[in-house]
Formats: structure tokens, C-alpha cells, sequence
């Protein structure tokens, strides 16, 4: 990793300042190997507690484990659409690059997220439903989010104009945003109307305390590596963005000779 | 203030008259959808009355997404659409103007097509009514949100296949409740919840979509 010691730059903004990129490329690099390990030892930690630890399920075996990757997947990748939703508004309202950049730096990781819930989903309905897929309102309405993201995805990389990317997919990710509780509920009233009780998702939460604890810090490491991942995808974005600029001429000769040292 | 949407809104409608054929093509393809279902499901008469909403209702939503290429797309070409962005007018008017006239010359036709082509499926008399309501209020609602989506794509490589990723899954809602009504009419539950469900969201629609498409318009010709 490389520590660039660059004078600060004063401004009366305080924290703010790290909205230029030039200021937050160094902060992210220092930041996200930190949020990397936390991952890596959380996941490490959340694995252990729900494959050793934790109990069996007395009516799913052990095949609920999966319970502990699938259920902080799901979580992620609702929450990180509404994230880059958040970025995308601050970033229409304030005119800031940066939280365009951060939008899009979120979006594969969101996607990943959505295709690991329903894949893990998927396997984990086989031995249980005796079915891969039901037409359910949450997995259903999780298809949908995985298309938003495709959609959001698709279209920022397909506007070569960096200026028109970053705002046509900030307001496609706004008016996803709008229509996720919509797509919600109008899936959850089709699927009451047209399956009638097939089968139910929620399950007596007769959750022991060892689960309970397994599935959360699975959850936080999900969110540590979510972050890491998506400050890297930053750094890389903005070195892109800003390959014209002098400091990004100094800063990749500073890494080239850094690694020219190391061998 | 109006004059600005009224006069866009007539020459739409006159430029569109003039190209006739072009909206027939829109017509001729939701008829040709329709009627492909039967080969391939089957004419068996119980079973294409139970998917005639669904049918009617996806082949609708494909041929209005299939049109909303040229909303903005001629007046892209040839200028028209800049000049309009630098008139003191008020973007929001034009838009509507250009989106009403957009559903009128593609949406209302197949509103007005739906129920014969629903009696080749031998649907229920009674639901006729319902059908063409669902859709007289759901297609407006497409076109409203397809215009976001066609003035984002814009001039954009590979902009039809990614105006349907970004459109189709707002679609849904739409889907569900307009094939919905015409299901609970059948069903016996009355449709009047969903027509009102989906007139809530041409309401909605209506308020915020225009502004959406007028500010995707400024991104794009920026």
C-alpha cells in the first residue's frame, strides 16, 4: 500500500474536503484494507459460529446453514440499492463527482449481493421446498432488484460522456428507488392473489441465541467487505476519471516507483 | 403557459397523422403478438381464456416499448428537440404535450384493438368493459415511465435493448395490476380495486414522471 504524504490542503470545509477526489483517493486507500481485514476476520469468525457452533435445525437438518450466507446477502443488497440511491440524490442535489463515483462504485458489489441471495436461495429451496424456484413475492421482488441494478449497471457503462453517465444513472437509480416499494407490494398482492398459501417464507423465528449471533456478525462482515470493496472500485474510478490531471501523473509515478523498490 | 403544451401536443399529433403507417406498424404488432400465443400454447378454449389478460396485457406492454424509440428520437435528429430546451418555455409542458401525444397515437389504438382481439381468445363478455378500463388507464402509465427511460438512452449506443432493461422491470407493477383487474373481474372479486390501484398510479405517474423526463432531456443534450 502506498502512504502518500501530501500536504493538506486547508479548507475551512472540514470533512467536506474529502469530497474532492483528488483528497479522498489517499483516505480510501488507507481506509480499506482496514475494512478488508475486518471482513476477512468477521466472516472467518461468522462461519465458524454458524457451521460448528450453532445448533441443527430440528426441521431443516443442516442444510439451514446456508441460512448464514444467504440471509445478510439479501440484506446487503437492498441496502446498498438504497445507498447508491442516497449517493445518486446528494450527488444530482450538491453537483459532487464524487458521490456519482461512489454510486457507481456500489452497484457490481449490490448486484453480487442480489445473485448471491438468490442463488444461495435457490439451493437452499431444493432439499426444503422440494423446488429451486417459487413465484414468491421476496424472491420475486429480488429478481426485479437484480434487473434494477443490471439496468443501472447497463447504462452508466453505455455513456461514454462521464458527466451524462453519472447523471442519467443517478436519476434511473432515483426513480428505481421510487419503484422498489411499489414493485414490493404489488408482487406480494399478486402473489396472494393468484398462489394463494403455497409456501410459507416465514417460519416460526424459533432462532437459537448461537444463529441469531452467527447470522449478525455474517451480516457486519458482509457490510465491511461492501465498504472495502467499494473504495477500492473508487479508487480505480477516479484514477480513470482524472488520468488528464497532474496529480494523478504524480501519484502513479510515486507507485511505480514504490514498486520498482520492492523488486 | 398551456399554449406551449397545446401547440406541441397538435403538431405531435399532425406529424404523426402524416407518417400514418408508421403507428399502424405499432398496431399490427400487438395484433401479430397476440395471435402467436395460441400456436404456441394451444387452442384449447379453456386454456387460452384463463391467459387472455396476461396475453393482451404483455403483448400491449411490448408494443408500446417497442414504439418509445421514436418519441424523442426525430427530434433528436434534426435539432428540434435542443431548440425546444433553450425556449423560455417551462420543459415540463412540452414534455406532457409530447408524451400525451405519444400515448394517443400509440397507446389509444391498441386500447381500441384489445377487445375484439380479446374475443378470438372467447373471453367473457362482461370483462370486455374491464379489459379496455385497465388498459385505458395502464398504458398511459407506460408511456409516462417509458419517456424517462427514452430520453436516458438517448443517442446512447445499444439504446433499444438497454431502454428495455430499464424499463421492463418498472413495467411490472403495471402488468400486474391491469392483467390483475380483468382476473378479479373473472374471479368474482369485482376489478375495482385494482382500476383504482392503477389509477392512483397514472396520478402519480402524471406528477412526477414529466419532471423526470425533462431533466433526463437536459443530461442528454448537455
Amino acid at each position: 500500500m502506498t502512504t502518500l504524504t501530501r500536504a493538506p490542503v486547508r479548507s475551512p470545509e472540514g470533512l467536506l474536503r474529502f469530497a474532492a477526489p483528488q483528497q479522498f483517493y489517499p483516505l480510501a486507500g488507507r481506509l480499506a484494507p482496514w475494512f478488508a481485514w475486518a471482513a476477512a476476520l468477521l466472516t472467518v469468525v461468522g462461519l465458524y459460529i454458524g457451521f460448528f457452533v450453532a445448533p441443527t435445525d430440528f426441521q431443516q437438518g443442516e442444510v439451514y446453514r446456508v441460512i448464514f450466507i444467504h440471509v445478510p446477502a439479501a440484506w446487503m443488497s437492498m441496502f446498498i440499492y438504497l445507498v447508491m440511491a442516497f449517493w445518486a440524490a446528494v450527488g444530482l442535489v450538491m453537483n459532487t463527482r464524487l458521490s456519482f463515483i461512489m454510486s457507481q462504485a456500489l452497484a457490481p458489489t449490490g448486484a453480487m449481493f442480489c445473485f448471491v441471495a438468490l442463488w444461495t436461495g435457490a439451493v437452499w429451496g431444493k432439499p426444503t421446498w422440494g423446488t429451486y424456484w417459487v413465484w414468491d413475492a421476496r424472491l420475486t421482488s429480488q429478481l426485479l432488484l437484480l434487473f434494477l441494478y443490471f439496468g443501472f449497471i447497463a447504462l452508466t457503462r453505455a455513456i461514454e460522456d462521464p458527466r451524462r453517465a453519472d447523471r442519467a444513472g443517478a436519476i434511473i437509480a432515483l426513480v428505481g428507488a421510487v419503484n422498489v416499494p411499489i414493485i414490493y407490494f404489488s408482487v406480494q398482492w399478486w402473489n396472494t392473489l393468484h398462489q394463494g398459501a403455497s409456501v410459507s417464507l416465514t417460519r416460526a423465528p424459533s432462532m437459537a441465541s448461537t444463529m441469531l449471533a452467527g447470522m449478525l456478525i455474517m451480516a457486519i462482515a458482509a457490510w465491511m467487505y461492501a465498504i472495502a470493496v467499494a473504495l477500492w472500485r473508487v479508487r480505480a474510478l477516479i484514477l480513470e476519471r482524472e488520468r488528464h490531471t497532474e496529480w494523478v501523473g504524480e501519484v502513479l509515478a510515486a507507485e511505480a516507483q514504490t514498486q520498482g523498490r520492492a523488486r | 403557459m398551456l399554449s406551449a403544451f397545446l401547440a406541441v401536443l397538435r403538431r405531435d399529433l399532425l406529424l404523426s397523422w402524416r407518417g400514418r403507417a408508421d403507428l399502424l406498424v405499432t398496431l399490427a404488432f400487438f395484433v401479430i403478438v397476440v395471435c402467436l400465443f395460441p400456436f404456441g400454447v394451444g387452442a384449447e378454449t379453456n386454456q387460452l381464456r384463463a391467459i387472455a389478460p396476461g396475453v393482451l396485457w404483455v403483448a400491449a406492454l411490448l408494443a408500446s416499448l417497442l414504439s418509445l424509440h421514436r418519441l424523442f428520437a426525430q427530434d433528436h435528429a434534426d435539432g428540434t428537440l435542443e431548440q425546444l430546451l433553450l425556449s423560455s418555455e417551462p420543459a415540463v409542458l412540452w414534455v406532457a404535450g409530447k408524451i400525451v401525444a405519444f400515448w394517443l397515437t400509440t397507446g389509444l389504438p391498441l386500447v381500441v384493438a384489445a377487445p375484439g382481439l380479446a374475443l378470438l381468445f372467447d373471453l367473457e363478455q362482461g370483462a370486455l368493459p374491464v379489459l379496455t378500463l385497465s388498459l385505458a388507464l395502464g398504458t398511459p402509465i407506460l408511456a409516462l415511465l417509458g419517456a424517462v427511460g427514452a430520453a436516458l438512452t438517448l443517442g446512447v449506443r445499444g439504446g433499444g435493448m438497454l431502454l428495455a432493461l430499464l424499463v421492463l422491470p418498472l413495467y411490472v407493477p403495471v402488468l400486474i395490476f391491469g392483467a390483475g383487474a380483468v382476473d378479479a373481474y373473472l374471479g368474482g372479486t369485482g376489478a375495482a380495486a385494482h382500476l383504482l390501484l392503477l389509477g392512483g398510479g397514472l396520478a402519480g405517474a402524471l406528477a412526477l414522471a414529466p419532471w423526470a423526463c425533462a431533466a433526463a432531456l437536459r443530461i442528454a443534450m448537455e
